[in-house]
């Protein structure tokens, strides 16, 4: 695997790569996203107890799993940048981070608008509430820090550091609907043996997940191309790339 | 264990001579206090409800306010870069800096929890579930502030960063021991709280020295 993955520590090839692999991701995240929110919100059976206000699961849902997802990966892209001195992996930590933080975002406001006719209320001081809270402090600690340094690979180092601090967080997130007894439900999907959830339901679900997903990798593709054009700017290769287009 | 007996002395003799250091924070934990009957009301039952969550919110502003200056001047004088430079020393290094830390900033307001007590009405249990809260929690948010302090030391801007940064990381600490104490003052059981702050100290004090090194070695290559 590292024969294969090696090279892609050359921000060149890297570059190259990702401009291959994004017209793809894109095409086939519009193309899931159409397919999931469409059938999701338009032709699913209504809900027996929440009527027509369940459909927002369907981007709920989606963009909070892959709000940890992107940390995830950002963690390991920052760990991979710490221990194996990688710098593509420096700036796929920064490519992600915003991506991330936008994720988290739409999670928390989706949820405040599912709370308020569900529990009542646009915000409850719930355990799973305040840690997807601290997810997106985190997102934004990570992108300050970046910016606090005059020196920039300082930053860049320091950020990455403070994202695999924060992985921390990740289980506590998970696991808050256990750990603790929250207004909000536990899991529905992602657990062992049979979904609580209809298959008609889950179908569409499953389908904007992947779309989120494959949203995720396409942007951070294609924010991972800008930073190696800005970082690299004065490489003969960035010229000679560039003369072509 | 002798190098860490070394910088131990060394941070205490700092920080004897430098009173305003430790002192300016426990002072601010006191007045950050008796802004809140003012601003609040002088109720005495609402007082009691609201004092376990103004305790913790006071201590860890307090600790924070320390933590800026923790290693600034051992950045701007070398010591940090020879530390760093010299290896198997800078373990220890940090770990004098948690302990000196912990005992300027931390054991104070476990001291001042009494008079915190008798100024808010709270009754003995709860004193006693403040008291041992603060001694469980305050060792970890010197560990963070340290942690804090350590990312931040060669930023421009570190002052408020550092705030935002550590804050959040707070958050757990700042559920289960104002918990434990609201719980203690209604006379409920509340080792479980105590436990999983028990948890959290261990945890930390086992992985943020590593992270704090870590920080610094990035900080001065």
């Amino acid at each position: 695997m590292f024969k294969w993955l090696d090279p892609l520590a050359k921000p060149e090839t890297l570059f190259h790569f990702c401009g291959k692999l994004t017209p793809w991701l894109m095409g086939s995240a519009i193309f899931t996203m159409l397919l999931g929110n469409i059938w999701g919100l338009g032709f699913t059976p209504t809900d027996y107890q929440q009527g027509d206000s369940y459909r927002i699961i369907h981007i709920h849902v989606p963009s909070a799993i892959m709000s940890m997802g992107a940390y995830m990966a950002m963690a390991i892209a920052a760990f991979t940048a710490l221990v194996w001195q990688i710098k593509t992996a420096q700036w796929a930590v920064l490519a992600i981070a915003p991506i991330g933080a936008v994720y988290t975002a739409i999670a928390l406001l989706t949820g405040m608008a599912w709370g308020k006719p569900m529990w009542g209320a646009w915000w409850v001081w719930d355990a799973r509430l305040t840690s997807q809270l601290i997810l997106l402090f985190l997102y934004f600690g990570v992108m300050a820090l970046h910016g606090a340094f005059s020196d920039r690979q300082t930053g860049a180092k320091v950020a990455s550091l403070l994202a695999v601090i924060g992985v921390i967080n990740l289980p506590i997130i998970h696991f808050s609907v256990e750990w603790w007894n929250t207004l909000h439900q536990g899991a529905t999907i992602t657990k062992f043996g049979k979904p609580s959830i209809d298959p008609s339901m889950l179908w569409p679900l499953l389908i904007s997940l992947l779309a989120y997903k494959l949203l995720l990798a396409a942007l951070a593709c294609y924010r991972l191309r800008t930073a190696i054009l800005e970082n690299e700017q004065h490489r003969p290769w960035v010229k000679q790339w560039v003369a072509k287009q | 264990m002798v190098k860490f007996g070394v910088f131990l002395k060394r941070e205490l003799r700092l920080l004897a001579r430098q009173k305003s250091d430790w002192l300016n924070p426990v002072l601010f934990f006191v007045i950050v206090l008796t802004l809140f009957p003012l601003g609040v009301g002088p109720e005495p039952n609402m007082l009691r409800i609201i004092a376990p969550g103004i305790v913790w919110i006071a201590a860890l502003l307090s600790v924070l306010l320390a933590a800026e200056r923790l290693f600034k001047d051992d950045y701007r004088n070398g010591v940090i870069e020879q530390l760093v430079a010299a290896r198997h020393t800078l373990l220890a290094f940090v770990l004098a800096k948690i302990a000196s830390n912990w005992l300027s900033t931390g054991l104070p307001l476990i001291l001042l929890a009494p008079v915190v007590a008798l100024l808010f009405n709270m009754e003995l249990p709860a004193l006693q579930a403040m008291t041992l809260t603060l001694i469980l929690g305050t060792p970890v948010l010197s560990l963070l502030s340290v942690l804090g302090a350590a990312i931040t030391v060669s930023a421009d801007k570190g002052g408020i960063l550092l705030a935002l940064l550590i804050l959040p990381l707070y958050i757990p600490l700042l559920i289960f021991a104002s918990a434990a104490i609201e719980a203690a003052s209604m006379g409920l059981e509340y080792r479980g709280q105590l436990a999983v702050l028990l948890a959290i100290v261990l945890f930390s004090l086992a992985l943020v020295p590593m992270a704090v090194c870590s920080a610094l070695k990035i900080n001065v290559s």
